[in-house]
C-alpha cells in the first residue's frame, strides 16, 4: 500500500489518545464479566475478583494495538525490537514447561496471569506473530532498493489469497482428483487410528450437509438458517424405521427394522416432503425473511421432536439403530439376545475377527460415496434447465420472471432437492451414531453448516471441502482444547470473514455464459478496485444476498 | 363466566409484561436492520450478556445499598452503560470492516459473535444457571407486593385472585418511559435526524456530511442500552440466566420485529406484544410446549398475507 511508503510524519498526540481509547475499552468490557466471577457456593453466591486478568486483558491489548498502530503507520523497527524479546521469553517459558514440566510460566504469572496454558499461549501466539510481522518488514524496508519494490511485496502479500482462489478455480479438476485419491486411500494410510478415521467421517458428514446446502444457498442464492430441520426429518425417519426400539415399529407389532440401504431413500423423501412443505408456503418471502423462517422451522421441527413424545421418544431419543449392512450381513458382532437371530455377521463371513477399525473404514466409504453423488449430481444439475433457472434466479429474480421462469416452483426444486440430500445426510448420523435424540438437531449445526458453505466460497465446491475441514476437521483434531473450541469456533467464523468477505475460495460465476469469459481482463481490473468500496468483480453481481445494500 | 375472565385478564398482564420485554429487544434488531439492513444476529447475546451484568452489579452493590429502588437504579445505569459498551465493540469489530461486502458475509460474522460471546461468557462466569433471587435474598419484596384486581373463583370452587404486581407495573411503566423517550430522540434530536437519513439512504446522507460511521455505531449503542434494560426486567421477572438465554429469546425479538414490520420502531413494539400475548395465551389456553410453535407459525402466517409485516411500509422492488 502506498501510505506505508510515504512517510507520514507520526502524530503522538493521535497515538496516544488511541491507546487510552482501548484501554478504555477493553477495561470496560472486562471489568464486569472477567473481574468478578460471580460462583455459587453452598447456601448461595459468592463473588470471586480476578483484577490481575482484567489488567492483564488491558496491557495486552494496549500494547497490541501499540504495535498494530506501527505496522499501520509505517514504523516497524520499533514493533520489532519490542515484540521480539516479549515473545521469545513467553514462548521459552512456555515450551520449556511443555517439554521438561517445569513452572516457568508460573513465575510469569505476574505478566500473563490467565489461569490456562490455552490462553497463554495464544498470547504468546499472538505477539511471536507481531515479532515475524515487524522483523520481516523491518528487514525489507532496509534491504528494499526502492519504494516500489516494497509496495509490490505488499500487494502480492494481500493477493495471495486471490491467487489461491483463482488457481482453485482453475485446476478444479487436478485438485479434486487429487484430494478424491487421498481420500479412498487415507483408512488405510500407516498414520490413521480409530479417532482421525471417526473424525474424517465427521468431516465427510459436513462435506455432504455443505454440498447439500450449497445447492439451496449457493446456487439457488437462498438463505437457509433451518437446513438442520432436514437433517433431523431424515435421522428420524430412518431411526424409526429401522430401530427395534422405534415406537412405529413398536405399535405395528414388527421386531426387526428395515436396513439401512433400504431405508436411506425413504428418509431422503422424507425431508424433500418436509422441504417441499415448508418451501411452498414460504419461499416466496426475500432474503433475510426467509432466513428467519426457515430458522424459526428448525426450531419447530425440533420442539416437536422433544415433545412428540410418543412418537419420538422426547429427550430419551432413539436407540439401537442398526449400522449399515453389507450385502444382508450384519456388522455388528449378534448377541444372544438379539432380535436379529438369523443374520449372519460380515466379518465372520469374510473370516476375520470382529475390529471397530474396520467398521469405521465401511462408513467412511458409505458417506465418501455419498458425498461424492451429492457433489456429481450439484455438478451435473447445474447444467440442466432447471439448474440454470436456479443460477438465473439467483442472478435476476425479476430478469428471469420475464423470460417465463417460475420463480415460487423454481426455488421450490432447489430446496426440496437440498432438503433430500440434507436427509441422507442425517440417516447416516443416525446410522453413525446409533442414536438419536433432539439435542443433535438444534440452530447450531445450521449455523455451522451455513457457515462451511459462505466460508468455502458460495458455489465453491472444494471450498466447501476446505472450509469443512477448518472449522469440523481442526478442531476435532484440537480436542485437549476443550472449552476453548467453541470460542475459537465463533472467532474463526468472524476472522475468517473478515479477512475474505466472499469465502475463502470465492466463485460466484454462472455456469454458462454467452461469451467466453474475459477472466485475465477482470482480474486485472479488479486488482486495480481493490482499494475501493464498490466490489467490481463478476463475482458480486447486484442480487440481493450479494450486495450489501438494501435497493433503493 | 366471572372466571373465565378472571383468567383472562391474568394472561393479559402475563403476556403483556412478557411483550414489553421482547418489544425493547425487538427495538434493537429493527434499529439495526432498519440502518443496515442485516440481522443483527448477536443482539440476543447483548441481552444475556445484560442478564449478567445484571447478577454482577446486584451481588456487588447488594450488601451496602440497602433502599431497593437505588440498587436497582444503580444497576440499571451500570448495566445499560457497559452493555452498551459491548454493542458498540461489536459493531466496531464484527460488522463494520464489513460494510460494502456481500451480505451473508456479515451475517455469518454475526452468527460467529454469537458463539464467542456465548462461549466467552460460559468460559468467564460458569456454565450453571444464575438465580436473581439467591443474591437478593427477598431484599426485592417491595418488587412482589401485590394488588388485587378481581376476585372470585374458580371452576373448582376455590378462591381465584387476580392480582398486579408493582414488579409488573414497573415493568410496563418502564417500558412505556423508554418508549417515549427513545421516539423523542429519534424525531427531535440531531442523531436521531441522522439515522432517519442514514436509513433512508447511507450515501446521500454521508454526500451531506453526516458521519455514517459514527451515526450507525450510535444505533448499535441505543440497542444495546434497550436489551440491558430489557434483560432488567427480565432478570426481575424470571430471576435466572445462563450463557444460552439469549438465543431463543433473540430469535423470538427478531420475529417480533419482523411482523411489526421490520425498520418501524412502533412496529417492533407492537410485534413484541403480539408475541408475548399470544405466547402466554396459546400457553394458557392450549399447550404450553408447543408456545414456541405457535410463535413461529403466526410467523409464517403473516409474512405470507403481509410481507412487510404490520406496519412496515411496502418495499418495492425496482429493476
Amino acid at each position: 500500500m502506498s501510505d506505508a511508503a510515504i512517510r507520514r510524519p507520526l502524530e503522538p498526540a493521535k497515538i496516544f489518545i488511541e491507546l487510552a481509547a482501548t484501554a478504555l475499552i477493553v477495561a470496560a468490557l472486562s471489568i464486569t464479566l472477567v473481574g468478578f466471577h460471580v460462583k455459587d457456593v453452598p447456601g448461595g453466591f459468592d463473588v470471586v475478583t480476578r483484577f490481575w486478568d482484567v489488567l492483564a486483558a488491558v496491557v495486552i491489548a494496549v500494547v497490541g494495538r501499540g504495535w498494530l498502530i506501527g505496522l499501520r503507520e509505517g514504523v516497524p523497527f520499533p514493533v520489532a525490537v519490542t515484540a521480539t524479546p516479549i515473545a521469545g521469553i513467553l514462548l521459552l517459558a512456555l515450551i520449556s514447561d511443555w517439554l521438561f514440566g517445569g513452572t516457568l510460566s508460573e513465575t510469569l504469572r505476574p505478566i500473563l496471569p490467565f489461569n490456562s496454558s490455552v490462553v497463554q499461549w495464544l498470547v504468546a501466539g499472538i505477539a511471536a506473530m507481531f515479532a515475524a510481522v515487524g522483523v520481516t518488514r523491518a528487514a525489507r524496508e532496509r534491504s528494499a532498493k526502492s519504494v516500489e519494490a516494497s509496495e509490490k511485496f505488499d500487494d502480492d502479500a494481500a493477493d495471495f489469497m486471490d491467487k489461491v482462489a483463482a488457481g482453485a478455480q482453475r485446476y478444479t479438476a487436478w485438485i479434486g482428483a487429487g484430494l478424491l485419491v487421498v481420500a479412498v486411500v487415507l483408512p488405510f494410510l500407516p498414520f490413521m487410528n480409530l479417532s482421525t478415521l471417526d473424525i474424517a467421517v465427521l468431516v465427510l458428514t459436513y462435506v455432504m450437509l455443505g454440498w447439500g446446502l450449497n445447492i439451496v444457498v449457493g446456487l439457488a442464492g437462498l438463505l437457509d438458517l433451518g437446513y438442520v430441520a432436514f437433517y433431523a426429518v431424515g435421522a428420524y425417519s430412518f431411526a424409526l424405521l429401522a430401530s427395534p426400539d422405534s415406537p412405529v415399529l413398536q405399535m405395528m407389532g414388527i421386531k426387526e427394522g428395515v436396513s439401512f440401504w433400504l431405508a436411506l431413500p425413504f428418509a431422503g423423501m422424507m425431508a424433500a416432503l418436509a422441504g417441499i412443505i415448508l418451501g411452498f408456503p414460504v419461499l416466496r418471502l426475500r432474503g433475510d425473511y426467509l432466513a428467519i423462517v426457515t430458522l424459526g422451522f428448525g426450531e419447530m421441527i425440533r420442539v416437536t421432536l422433544l415433545n412428540f413424545y410418543s412418537l419420538t421418544r422426547g429427550p430419551d431419543g432413539i436407540s439401537k439403530i442398526p449400522p449399515p449392512g453389507i450385502l444382508g450381513y450384519s456388522t455388528q458382532p449378534v448377541m444372544d439376545n438379539d432380535t436379529l437371530e438369523n443374520t449372519t455377521e460380515f466379518h465372520t463371513w469374510i473370516g476375520r475377527e470382529f475390529d471397530q477399525y474396520d467398521n469405521t473404514i465401511l462408513l467412511y466409504y458409505v458417506i465418501l460415496v455419498m458425498a461424492l453423488l451429492t457433489n456429481w449430481f450439484t455438478l451435473r444439475i447445474r447444467k440442466l434447465p432447471v439448474g440454470r433457472a436456479w443460477e438465473a434466479l439467483r442472478e435476476d429474480e425479476i430478469a428471469s420472471r420475464s423470460l417465463g421462469i417460475n420463480p415460487t416452483n423454481t426455488k421450490l426444486t432447489a430446496f426440496a432437492l437440498g432438503a433430500m440430500f440434507g436427509g441422507f445426510a442425517g440417516s447416516f448420523f443416525a446410522t453413525r451414531q446409533t442414536f438419536v435424540s433432539p439435542e443433535s438437531f438444534t440452530f447450531i449445526e445450521s449455523a455451522v453448516i451455513l457457515a462451511i458453505v459462505v466460508l468455502g466460497g458460495f458455489g465453491s465446491q472444494i471450498g466447501v471441502v476446505v472450509a469443512s475441514f477448518l472449522l469440523i476437521g481442526m478442531p476435532e483434531l484440537f480436542r485437549e482444547l476443550q472449552d476453548f473450541r467453541m470460542l475459537f469456533f465463533g472467532a474463526a467464523m468472524v476472522l475468517i470473514m473478515l479477512w475474505r468477505p466472499s469465502g475463502l475460495l470465492a466463485r460466484r460465476e454462472p455456469t454458462i455464459r454467452l461469451k467466453d469469459p474475459p477472466a485475465r481482463g477482470i482480474r486485472r481490473e479488479r486488482i486495480k478496485t481493490r482499494e475501493g468500496d464498490a466490489p467490481t468483480t463478476d463475482a458480486q453481481s447486484g442480487d440481493d444476498l450479494a450486495t450489501g445494500d438494501r435497493r433503493p | 363466566m366471572e372466571f373465565q375472565f378472571a383468567y383472562f385478564v391474568d394472561q393479559l398482564i402475563n403476556g403483556v409484561t412478557l411483550g414489553s420485554i421482547y418489544g425493547l429487544i425487538a427495538i434493537g434488531y429493527t434499529m439495526v436492520y432498519g440502518i443496515i439492513g442485516m440481522i443483527n444476529f448477536a443482539h440476543g447475546e447483548i441481552f444475556m450478556i445484560g442478564t449478567f451484568l445484571t447478577v454482577i452489579f446486584f451481588m456487588l452493590i447488594i450488601g451496602t445499598i440497602t433502599f431497593f429502588p437505588l440498587a436497582v437504579l444503580i444497576v440499571l445505569l451500570m448495566s445499560v452503560l457497559l452493555t452498551s459498551v459491548y454493542g458498540w465493540t461489536l459493531e466496531r469489530v464484527a460488522y463494520r470492516p464489513l460494510r460494502g461486502s456481500p451480505r451473508l458475509a456479515a451475517l455469518i460474522t454475526a452468527i460467529g459473535m454469537s458463539i464467542f460471546l456465548q462461549n466467552y461468557v460460559q468460559l468467564l462466569q460458569g456454565a450453571r444457571n444464575k438465580p436473581l433471587t439467591g443474591i437478593l435474598e427477598g431484599k426485592d419484596d417491595i418488587l412482589r407486593v401485590k394488588y388485587d384486581l378481581i376476585n372470585t373463583l374458580n371452576a373448582a370452587g376455590q378462591p381465584y385472585l387476580v392480582t398486579i404486581s408493582n414488579l409488573q407495573l414497573l415493568i410496563i411503566i418502564l417500558t412505556v418511559v423508554v418508549m417515549v423517550v427513545f421516539s423523542q430522540i429519534i424525531s427531535r434530536t440531531a442523531l436521531g435526524r441522522s439515522q432517519r437519513a442514514c436509513e433512508q439512504d447511507r450515501s446521500m446522507a454521508a454526500l451531506l456530511g453526516i458521519n455514517v460511521d459514527k451515526t450507525i455505531s450510535m444505533t448499535f449503542v441505543m440497542g444495546a442500552a434497550l436489551a440491558a434494560v430489557a434483560s432488567l426486567m427480565f432478570m426481575m421477572h424470571v430471576s435466572t440466566t445462563d450463557f444460552f438465554v439469549g438465543f431463543l429469546i433473540g430469535v423470538k425479538a427478531f420475529t417480533a420485529a419482523v411482523l411489526g414490520g421490520i425498520g418501524s420502531m412502533p412496529g417492533a413494539m407492537l410485534g413484541g406484544m403480539i408475541i408475548g400475548l399470544v405466547e402466554t395465551f396459546f400457553g394458557a389456553y392450549f399447550n404450553q410446549e408447543y408456545k414456541d410453535v405457535a410463535t413461529f407459525t403466526l410467523l409464517v402466517l403473516v409474512l405470507i398475507f403481509r410481507p412487510t409485516g404490520i406496519l412496515g411500509k411496502p418495499d418495492i422492488e425496482k429493476v
